[in-house]
């Protein structure tokens, strides 16, 4: 056994649960997981109030590389490469703005917002082969679908559609992109996106819903400091919620239908607190046992809520650094001084000045930073054991809600993500990948 | 270059910049309580987002404060909870204290006209090193508002104006 042996059955092993960190750090396993990852997968791009009018444009990320999200005349959406199909060069250098047409500033290839060709450098037309179909040349433009007004992109035409990438998780992600009255298209994005360098790599944050590290790396902002672990309430027991697809989540269920405890989390907001009071009533009527779920699941591989209404998509950046990314989401209705109070309450606590998340980053880093030694990457198995003892209950027969539980304290999520992290690293064709027994795909709430 | 200037204008100017040389002093030797003292209970510390946007349209390029998302839209408030957190030993973030040096220059008075209550510019470097190896540079603008008071000199308003689109550091653990 020697370190370039790269297959999965020495990275991640399941059954004992342990993962080798040469996963968070060795570069040929990274760009491995660009191709067998993040050029096959739905992967997050933007929001539909981003570009509300034909010629609106916002750059995005997918994986490494970086995409236009555009609004084409059609009043479509598409999301482009930005690169030149001349020579490779960012036909967009601006992270927003308008206007109909994309011209590359190294030779003028010209693209229109669908990413057509539609104009070559004066006087070369004709000197082009007199077969060059412009058609064959626009810019490489993924698959875009939307999902309660969220869009997302995938490079591969032989992936599934979107919702069947989702699987049951959709139902979750359904909850949490809703308004405070439970209606799936009631929300929007605060203005401006947080973009941020770590030196991490982009899996470690991705399935940390384990809710055992809290205690301790967020000692620093309980209680009087930022309000962390105040809230929570309600009774029931706390649950990781797998899903075979690579989605993750944590919840609690209970058999009456949440109270939320008055919205205690948010005391120190209180035109926020008094507007999810108020609509709480017609939230639990629409969503019943999900009503309490207000951020989204993880969903595989690199978009996730941390806490509440804060997106946060982790964008590789090589083996051993991320930009991460986050958005932060506000109803529509909310009135302008209730969206700034939940932009406030969100900035505050999550992001790289939040006094909740930066000392996550901390940890995050650190782990990265001082795991690339040979002992370190091969000699250590990282423990995912915890909650191994207790059995997955299955979703449909106990508490009516699709995904397949898992009780507190566990690593469940992390050994499912994994799991799911070593199919996609291992299968050729997404033949190899597609689900066949999603528990309770399509449920209703 | 304003060839007006009065020996009281360079007076101000000398004591502005030895309290912001001060209140310097007090960030890098982490006195934070003795540099809340230097905030008014009315602050406003704002620090937008930065943005890539066609030269033309520099009005876009940051985030306005307010209803957008921001590095900081912090109150008082805030920033005593801020210190608090330093102050619980178990904030990871800056455990063990970074060393850090902030550097503040190109200081000059945009406004005196209310003699209590001036406006100041200035540019900051502000540098971080951490555990082994791990450094940052802040580099950036700033305007404050500063009031005089009995107590001396307080700030009563900063706008922080990074250099950065897409923030090159890890996280913020210190003030600007």
């Amino acid at each position: 056994m020697t370190s370039s042996d790269l297959s999965m059955k020495r990275l991640v092993n399941n059954e004992e649960a342990w993962v080798s960190a040469a996963i968070f750090s060795h570069p040929d396993i990274y760009q491995q997981e660009l191709e067998q990852i993040f050029a096959r997968t739905w992967l997050f791009v933007g929001h539909e109030c981003q570009i509300p009018n034909p010629g609106d444009f916002v750059r995005s990320r997918m994986g490494e590389e970086q995409v236009i999200l555009t609004r084409g005349r059609d009043k479509k959406i598409y999301v482009l490469l930005n690169s030149c199909s001349h020579r490779g060069n960012m036909v967009c250098r601006y992270d927003e703005g308008h206007g109909l047409a994309f011209q590359c500033s190294f030779h003028g290839w010209t693209f229109s917002s669908d990413g057509k060709l539609i104009n070559l450098p004066p006087g070369t037309e004709e000197a082009y082969a007199p077969d060059l179909r412009k058609e064959d040349w626009g810019l490489l433009s993924a698959r875009v679908e939307t999902f309660q007004g969220t869009v997302w992109a995938n490079w591969d035409k032989s992936a599934p559609g979107l919702r069947e990438f989702f699987g049951g998780a959709a139902t979750y992600l359904s909850a949490g992109l809703s308004d405070a009255e439970g209606n799936p298209d009631g929300t929007e994005l605060a203005g401006g996106v947080m973009r941020w360098r770590v030196g991490l790599n982009w899996k470690v944050p991705m399935p940390d819903l384990d809710t055992t590290h809290g205690w301790i790396t967020h000692r620093s902002a309980r209680g009087p400091v930022a309000g962390f672990g105040v809230g929570g309430g309600g009774g029931g027991d706390s649950y990781h919620v797998w899903f075979p697809e690579g989605h993750t989540h944590s919840m609690r269920v209970s058999d009456e239908v949440p109270a939320v405890n008055g919205f205690n989390a948010f005391q120190e907001y209180p035109l926020l607190q008094e507007y999810l009071t108020e609509h709480w009533s017609k939230r639990r009527e629409k969503l019943g046992k999900l009503a309490e779920e207000f951020d989204m699941p993880h969903m595989f591989p690199n978009a996730g809520s941390t806490v509440g209404r804060m997106i946060r998509i982790m964008h590789p950046q090589g083996p051993a650094e991320a930009e991460m990314w986050s958005y932060i989401l506000v109803d529509k209705a909310m009135p302008p001084e209730v969206k700034e109070a939940c932009v406030r309450f969100h900035e505050r606590r999550w992001g790289p000045n939040g006094m909740v998340q930066k000392d996550d980053m901390e940890n995050w880093y650190v782990q990265t930073r001082y795991s690339k030694g040979f002992m370190t990457r091969w000699g250590l198995h990282q423990n995912n054991q915890l909650g191994m003892s207790n059995p997955s209950k299955h979703g449909p027969s106990t508490f009516g809600l699709p995904g397949m539980f898992h009780p507190q304290p566990t690593d469940e999520n992390y050994r499912r993500f994994f799991e799911r992290y070593s199919q996609y690293m291992e299968a050729k064709s997404w033949d190899e990948l597609m689900i066949k027994d999603s528990p309770m795909v399509g449920a209703t709430l | 270059m304003n060839s007006t200037l009065t020996i009281e204008d360079h007076l101000l100017r000398l004591e502005v910049e030895d309290f912001l040389w001060h209140e310097a002093d007090l960030l890098d030797e982490f006195r934070y309580e003795e540099w809340l003292d230097l905030l008014t209970d009315d602050l406003t510390y704002w620090m937008p987002i930065r943005r890539n946007v066609p030269s033309r349209e520099l009005e876009g390029e940051f985030t306005t404060e307010g209803a957008e998302l921001s590095w900081y839209t912090d109150d008082k408030a805030t920033m005593e909870r801020r210190v608090l957190q330093i102050r619980t030993r178990v904030h990871w973030a800056d455990e063990p204290f970074s060393r850090i040096s902030h550097f503040i220059t190109n200081v000059r008075i945009l406004d005196s006209k209310n003699p209590d209550e001036v406006r100041v510019g200035c540019r900051f470097m502000f540098h971080r090193n951490r555990h082994d190896d791990e450094e940052s540079n802040f580099v950036g603008k700033r305007i404050d508002t500063l009031r005089r008071t009995s107590e001396g000199w307080k700030i009563a308003r900063r706008e922080i104006y990074l250099d950065e689109s897409v923030l090159l550091f890890k996280n913020f653990t210190n003030f600007f």
